[in-house]
């Protein structure tokens, strides 16, 4: 093939070719490895955050990179420690102020939706105070695979390993808590310890995984590879390494197609997770149906 | 200040803009949809961003994108299971797309696309035009009307949807209404407050009043005087500190309202039990 001999030649049918044109650049390398270590990390918060139906306090927390970023611009720290502390704090807000609501679902979810406007309106004020990077907003909010270093890289993989180890001590109890609140309570089980921790994880998760989407996109890297893993497959274990591999392809997928083509990255890791998941949601409604009807006449034979 | 006219066409939009959305979020904090109008007022970042690529007004694609979701969480989603799930993955992906927009939109135009950028996602109140002032008060009163004429067979439906539905109350047609109504308070406050901070105005004022009173009626009217009052205080205190934008003075001063109404509302003796409950090992008696 004459045209891995040409970095950018473009998409061909060859994969090993591909692969080749991909890792050509020391740059294209960081971001694959950093996508990675996100996309692993991303695909076990996400699964517990479907399965506690907690997205929007994840969304919210996703959002609270972008204050942190641009506050930690204008005092000049370094972005990723403005995204950790922002991301932490709100985890902390949120965590602690819905457990002082609890009276219906609705109040705990307008606190969250304060949070993430104040949140939102301070980073407003951050950027239009460290004016001068009005341009830069957009990579912050959407993403921007070009600059990530070995250092960032570092950070991530350290960033993960930790919150993969926070999950394999807590995975059971929490596991239990969000799926039976109620008997986990009376078993003992500390879950508002556990609901707070969870969301100081999550935050952390986000903060990191916001430095290779951008902030308004974390999102589809934590809700769609859990969600069409949970259509895919009921078994935990299953559909938790599911969720995993799912988002590894989906980061790899957008990353190479990014590559070649011109679009923005944030476009096609969140076109190429939806698609995924409206795959697995028609597949799964066709084949219940199919159940259904095979299974009506015994069904009508029961109830007669 | 009222010598200059873009202040008072950004207090007279602003007023509209503020009662609709304290109105709106009324109904939306109480149904617990709080999660579906963030939703839409993302979305409606989308529909400027497609419309300016297509090279149409952008108010076409503000409305036309948050009523299209809206009628889409309204038709497929189900209140009961799952459903925060679908809006998510569905509204990152219409994100995405504005992404895309937003690439071809800055390839067009050459580069100049943080302004327009900007202005949706944090709006520019202090930007509008007597006429958009005129129509936005028009589109709010509109709002308004419809909403007030539902609003005891909503609340009803809200507050039980069983009995609601016995009683002949067309349950999920003013389900579906609402959201689109939502919706359009979404495209409409978009050009003022921006698609980022306009669910502090949704959520905020309406989150406070509920706290602070139980009557849903009072609480519907507090909900909206409060929502008027931080646009009223926002725009002065943006007026008077010229480098704080007006849409987070506004957003500044509702989380303010909020955070006095849940501290004015919450038993601190029980707040600071339950707080030391999870570090104690937390088991709540």
């Amino acid at each position: 093939m004459s045209s891995s001999a040409l970095p950018l030649a473009g998409l061909s049918l060859d994969p090993v070719s591909d692969f080749q044109q991909l890792t050509a650049f020391p740059f294209m390398v960081n971001a694959l490895e950093a996508g990675t270590a996100v996309a692993i990390m991303a695909g076990v918060v996400g699964w517990f955050m479907v399965l506690r139906r907690e997205s929007f306090a994840g969304h919210t927390l996703s959002l609270m990179a972008f204050p942190g970023a641009t506050g930690a611009l204008l005092i000049g720290l370094p972005a990723a420690a403005g995204y950790f502390v922002f991301c932490g704090a709100s985890a902390l807000v949120i965590g602690l102020g819905s457990s002082g609501v609890r009276r219906h679902r609705g109040e705990e979810s307008a606190l969250t939706g304060v949070v993430q406007a104040l949140g939102l309106a301070c980073g407003f004020v951050f950027l239009s105070l460290y004016q001068g990077v009005l341009a830069g907003y957009e990579n912050l909010l959407f993403g921007d695979f070009l600059g990530i270093t070995r250092g960032q890289v570092l950070t991530l993989a350290i960033v993960a390993v930790l919150a993969l180890c926070g999950f394999a001590l807590v995975g059971r109890p929490l596991l239990f808590a969000s799926v039976d609140e109620t008997v986990a309570r009376a078993r003992g089980v500390p879950v508002r310890g556990l609901a707070l921790a969870f969301l100081l994880v999550l935050g952390l998760a986000v903060a990191a995984t916001a430095q290779i989407t951008g902030v308004l996109l974390v999102f589809a890297l934590l809700v769609a590879p859990a969600a069409t893993a949970q259509q895919i497959t009921c078994r935990i274990g299953a559909s938790l390494v599911l969720s995993v591999i799912l988002g590894v392809a989906i980061t790899w997928a957008g990353l190479a197609l990014a590559y070649f083509y011109s679009e923005p990255v944030g476009f096609y890791i969140t076109t190429v997770a939806f698609t995924i998941y409206v795959i697995a949601r028609v597949t799964r409604a066709v084949i219940d149906h199919s159940t259904l009807l095979r299974r009506r006449p015994e069904i009508a034979e029961a109830h007669a | 200040m009222f010598e200059h006219e873009f202040v008072r066409n950004a207090w007279l939009a602003g007023t509209a803009i503020a009662l609709a959305s304290g109105l709106v979020g009324h109904f939306v904090v109480l149904r617990a949809q709080v999660f579906a109008g963030d939703a839409l007022t993302h979305v409606a970042f989308t529909g400027a961003v497609a419309a300016a690529a297509a090279g149409i007004d952008t108010r076409i694609g503000l409305f036309a994108a948050t009523i299209a979701v809206a009628l889409a969480i309204g038709v497929l989603g189900d209140r009961r299971a799952g459903d925060d799930t679908t809006i998510g993955i569905v509204f990152a992906w219409i994100l995405g797309l504005g992404v895309y927009f937003l690439a071809l939109f800055s390839s067009r135009a050459g580069g100049g696309n943080g302004l327009l950028g900007a202005r949706t996602l944090f709006g520019s109140i202090f930007g509008l035009s007597a006429a958009d002032a005129r129509l936005a008060t028009v589109i709010a009163a509109a709002i308004i009307a419809i909403l007030l004429a539902i609003a005891r067979p909503l609340l009803f439906a809200t507050v039980d949807p069983a009995v609601a539905g016995a009683r002949g109350v067309p349950v999920r047609a003013l389900g579906l209404l609402f959201l689109v109504l939502l919706g359009a308070t979404a495209a409409e406050a978009t050009q003022a407050i921006g698609a980022l901070l306009l669910l502090g105005l949704l959520a905020a004022p309406a989150g406070a009043a509920q706290r602070l009173t139980a009557n849903p009626y009072r609480a519907i009217g507090l909900s909206a005087a409060l929502a008027v009052f931080s646009t009223w205080a926002g725009l002065t205190l943006s007026y008077l500190i010229p480098k704080l934008p007006p849409s987070s003075a506004i957003i500044a001063v509702a989380a303010g309202v909020y955070v006095l109404a849940f501290l004015a509302s919450t038993d601190l003796h029980g707040l600071g039990r339950r707080l030391a409950a999870p570090l104690s090992g937390g088991t709540e008696t």
